[in-house]
């Protein structure tokens, strides 16, 4: 098998377009899925949270046709990753979700309250859940993270301390009122209350 | 084994911001990305592996009672890391247009007919050797909106996990000698030529199967490299 010329530097990403779904979130195509939004899994132990929220453009108007996948330890901050060195969780939680918005850019996470995870020197960070944002006119995914409200640990979160504090809020999901486990989270692609991107 | 992820490489990426495709205008950031460590949040990332995929998946030219129409195809290529290394047992999920530039996605309304013996989406999973191969038919080009007389080359998306969320990307790989790459904002919203060229496929008569299907090599490079370290890490 001879090689190609072209293996030299990184794949550049492209976007995933308009017309991802029957083939990354196929159940209305009737095709099984590997990953949902329910990352829920039976015998999981953990604080059961759901997270619902929009993702928005510049104008503040609806992307009804994104996909974001979300990716999460564990409630004792364990991945179900051979990279983590901690080794794997008994549990069958994967920890991974996907989801397409549809109607007026909404989605629905329904997981666990993720664990604390070591961070630089080995601090914890605060519980979080990070997020990949892909639609089309995104030409590369955008990463971000959902951290919850009423969080003592997120004062001491090295990440959130590299976020200027006027913009800290956009990365903490809202606790939704009378509704126990329940938060709201928008992403806000751009604009004047835009979403704290990453680059890792 | 450690994996690392340096940096160096990301200039190969697109600017999120690119006018000339003008759906980036209202759906990239405006603020800076913000530099963070790398944790273990980004380090790792979901395995899939043989239990999410069956043979079916890798040939779209057998989902249904009958053959696509189109010219048959087999793309094969080798999925590696920043130092060549395979990466082994990861997933890939493809997607595309069918031989008339029609997808079967209920929001394509373009005038061409759909295929019913053609779908369009895979998925398989690489071998020891970061080795992956389907068989499909040539995605048609197709019209859209982004500008008079808009038509994207013809195209296969491709869906890659790798070893952690910062190895994943989404991409699209191209077809050689396609007419419409100067006119296309996506292809050229990378920067750099030789990145942009890493998108196009290679015909290659060694993959081609005689009176079958053409064969075409496309190989990709993920985020990370694979190193066994010489002494403990140290953290800093």
């Amino acid at each position: 098998m001879t090689e190609s010329r072209k293996t030299s530097g990184l794949t550049p990403s492209q976007t995933v377009g308009p017309y991802f779904a029957y083939a990354l979130t196929p159940s209305r195509y009737g095709r099984s899925e590997f990953a949902t939004g329910d990352l829920r899994v039976p015998d999981l132990s953990g604080e059961p949270v759901v997270v619902e929220g929009r993702v928005l453009d510049a104008d503040g108007a609806p992307i009804p046709d994104a996909m974001l996948e979300f990716w999460q330890p564990d409630a004792e901050g364990r991945f179900a990753s051979p990279l983590d060195p901690r080794g794997r969780s008994n549990s069958a939680f994967k920890g991974f979700g996907r989801v397409e918005t549809v109607e007026a850019g909404k989605f629905t996470l329904s997981t666990i309250k993720p664990g604390r995870v070591p961070g630089p020197n080995g601090a914890l960070q605060a519980p979080h859940i990070t997020l990949g944002v892909f639609a089309r006119g995104m030409l590369n995914r955008l990463h971000t993270r959902i951290y919850f409200p009423d969080e003592p640990a997120n004062a001491e979160d090295p990440i959130l301390a590299l976020v200027p504090e006027d913009r800290r809020h956009t990365l903490i999901a809202r606790a939704i009122p009378g509704e126990a486990g329940r938060y709201r989270f928008d992403v806000h692609v751009q604009g004047a209350d835009e979403t704290v991107f990453f680059d890792a | 084994m450690t994996l690392i992820l340096p940096r160096d490489g990301l200039s190969a990426h697109p600017p999120s911001l690119h006018p000339d495709y003008k759906s980036t205008v209202k759906r990239s950031p405006s603020r800076g990305l913000v530099i963070i460590p790398q944790t273990l949040s980004e380090i790792t990332g979901p395995v899939y592996g043989h239990e999410t995929v069956d043979a079916a998946d890798s040939d779209l030219t057998r989902q249904h009672a009958g053959v696509p129409l189109g010219e048959r195809i087999i793309i094969e290529g080798r999925v590696l890391d920043e130092d060549g290394r395979p990466v082994p047992n990861t997933l890939i999920e493809v997607w595309q247009a069918n031989a008339a530039g029609r997808y079967v996605h209920v929001g394509d309304t373009h005038d061409a007919p759909l295929d019913p013996n053609f779908t369009g989406a895979g998925r398989f999973v690489t071998d020891a050797e970061g080795r992956y191969r389907f068989t499909s038919v040539k995605p048609g080009a197709y019209p859209w909106g982004n500008h008079p007389n808009a038509w994207r080359p013809a195209h296969i998306h491709f869906s890659l996990f790798g070893p952690s969320f910062l190895s994943r990307v989404v991409t699209q790989m191209y077809f050689p000698g396609d007419p419409l790459f100067p006119f296309d904002p996506i292809f050229n919203s990378v920067p750099d030529e030789n990145a942009r060229n890493r998108l196009i496929a290679d015909f290659d008569l060694g993959i081609t199967e005689p009176n079958w299907a053409l064969g075409y090599r496309f190989d990709i490079v993920l985020r990370g490299r694979n190193q066994t370290p010489v002494e403990e890490p140290h953290d800093d």
